[in-house]
């Protein structure tokens, strides 16, 4: 996140600069936070056609649901626990200082940051909500809606918020040197690198994903029966959107429009792509096939890794960091069926170990050539980020791991988590939402007038494969030539 | 009256229509199946993990005609679906006691 320019801190108003506002940065800000939004649809897209059909609904709902109530919560408190004074050690942001938002509408723009708090409030608003909606992953097609909504309030209240605050509020002072604002203890006291949430983002969602999987137990049926993605094409439009909106997360992670949003975009452009050909090179060599859904996953893997070190390394560490990724969690994501746990969508193979790869990667790759001014082990600056990064990446992964369990356990024993055997055998969509994400069977009623055979022809691509006339078929069933 | 049932490959279709109207068929029933014969399936796999297809997409064809038509019936939709590849399908056929049309009422070979 970016140190300085953060227009919020502007705590003397005067009145005299508020024409400095620095248009550039503001307008970037505002589009870079409508990009990190449109990834969690992206992401219900991403994971939507990775469930069974009869978990689609379910899944995508699951993404939306978080999106809505993150929202208001952020507003009312959220942002407040995250971003306010810090109330001691670094723990915690003082959630009553903007309860509200209050008193962040005024013009607060000033000569020391030329970005309206508003603009800042929105960005990090969306952060919160993909974090929490990349946990549903592992919880895939078994978990009561209700029940996941009320762990989506306490996930993001308990953990999310807090560690939004030692990761990303950074400490300020004023032009005399005095502290006007203190911020969190991983930014500040241990100085980790996390440029756009490896900590707080990947590797909470993926501790909190195992926690999760663990807690609610496998889907009936895992690690016998064939629970293949039923719809690949929506998983490669979603990485695409993750893909796209991932260029507001890391390069808007530099709160302005500069070289450092510069840097970290073309880094994030080309890990991505390093992670995808890591990944399709270890299926072509260990399956015999290099596959769609391998491919989007490298995409998203190297998104992850690059996501801390994006400000801190090279392009040519960036294709570093996103191979390594790629190959470690096209590796990682088999690792589930050796251990029992049913995280169905890999959220820990791919979020955890890219989470990981990239923050304490950024201990051995970080150059004091990048923005971020830091060398690295391998670029002569020993070990002192190295266990900065360690430390920093342990700790997130610890405490959301255990935080999360509870949370998941005290649901679990209260109001229940998980849906019936019977309701998971029927499909959850229709259990939960009274819904079926594809009108499959003509007798199901809704069908088109064209009849049953329009409705074969429209629906089942075998028929429509089968010759270049496909369409005379509904034509042909209503003038009754039928057998 | 006999009713020929065929299981054939799916893209074969089209040409199984085209030959059984040139033999003056004025209907046939199409229905999506599943199954294997000496073909058996295929794997497939999603990161990582394998899946056995045990059963193959296929299309059955139903076609009801008299009697003397069926050989020469038969003898064209097994020239038209044959590709010579394993898997081709089979072709069936049975007797038919009774048929009936439903807009005329019309009864036996009447209603063909």
């Amino acid at each position: 996140m970016g140190l300085f320019n953060r227009g919020r801190m502007a705590v003397e108003r005067q009145e005299d600069v508020l024409a400095d506002i620095n248009t550039g940065d503001t307008a970037w800000i505002l589009t870079s936070a409508a990009l990190v939004l449109l990834m969690t649809p992206g992401l219900a897209l991403f994971y939507g056609g990775m469930v069974r059909a009869k978990s689609v609904l379910n899944m995508m709902m699951m993404s939306f649901g978080a999106l809505a109530l993150i929202s208001v919560l952020w507003v009312l408190y959220g942002y407040s626990m995250s971003f306010g004074n810090d109330v001691g050690a670094g723990l915690l942001g003082n959630p009553t200082e903007f309860l509200g938002l209050k008193g962040l509408m005024e013009d607060t723009t000033s000569e020391g940051g030329g970005l309206p708090v508003m603009a800042f409030v929105g960005f990090q608003a969306v952060f919160a909500i993909i974090t929490t909606a990349l946990i549903s992953g592992a919880i895939a097609e078994r978990a009561k809606f209700g029940s996941w909504m009320v762990f989506v309030a306490i996930w993001v209240t308990i953990v999310y918020f807090p560690i939004a605050h030692w990761v990303f509020d950074f400490t300020l002072t004023d032009a005399d040197g005095v502290v006007t604002h203190v911020g969190g203890w991983i930014a500040n006291n241990l100085g980790a690198i996390d440029f756009a949430g490896g900590t707080a983002v990947h590797i909470n969602a993926g501790a909190a994903g195992l926690a999760l999987a663990i807690v609610l137990g496998k889907r009936t049926g895992f690690g016998g029966e064939a629970m293949r993605p039923h719809n690949l094409p929506l998983v490669m439009i979603g990485a695409g959107l993750l893909w796209f909106g991932w260029f507001g997360f890391n390069a808007g992670s530099a709160v302005a429009a500069n070289n450092t949003a510069a840097v970290a975009w073309v880094n994030t452009f080309v890990a991505a792509s390093a992670a995808c050909l890591g990944w399709l090179v270890v299926e072509k060599l260990r399956d015999g096939h290099s596959t769609s859904l391998g491919g989007a996953s490298g995409v998203v893997a190297g998104l992850v890794a690059i996501t801390p070190a994006c400000s801190a390394v090279e392009p040519i560490g960036a294709i570093a960091l996103g191979v390594i990724s790629g190959i470690l969690a096209a590796l990682a994501v088999g690792l589930k069926y050796r251990f029992g746990f049913d995280d169905s969508l890999d959220v820990v193979g791919v979020h955890l170990v890219g989470g990981l790869v990239g923050t304490i990667g950024v201990g051995f790759l970080a150059t004091s050539a990048a923005p971020a001014g830091v060398d690295g082990l391998i670029y002569g600056g020993g070990a002192d980020q190295l266990w900065r990064q360690v430390v920093g990446a342990l700790a997130v992964l610890v405490v959301s791991f255990v935080a999360t369990y509870l949370i998941g356990f005290l649901i679990e024993k209260t109001i229940g988590f998980r849906i019936s055997e019977d309701d998971e055998m029927d499909g959850i969509d229709t259990v939960v939402h009274a819904e079926t994400g594809y009108d499959f069977s003509a007798l199901s009623g809704g069908s088109s007038g064209g009849g049953v055979g329009g409705g074969v022809a429209a629906r089942h691509g075998a028929l429509m494969d089968s010759g270049g006339s496909s369409f005379t078929v509904p034509a042909r069933t209503t003038e009754g030539t039928s057998a | 009256m006999k009713l020929v049932t065929a299981v054939i490959k799916p893209f074969k279709l089209e040409d199984v229509k085209t030959a059984l109207e040139l033999h003056g068929v004025e209907g046939l029933t199409v229905t999506e199946v599943q199954g294997f014969g000496r073909q058996r399936g295929h794997t497939e796999v999603y990161r990582g993990a394998e899946y056995q297809v045990d059963f193959v997409p296929k299309v059955k064809i139903e076609v009801l005609v008299s009697a003397e038509r069926c050989p020469a019936v038969v003898e064209a939709l097994v020239e038209a679906a044959r590709t010579g590849q394993i898997g081709d399908g089979k072709v069936w056929v049975t007797p038919v006691e009774e048929l009936a049309r439903v807009r005329t009422g019309e009864r036996g070979p009447d209603a063909l």
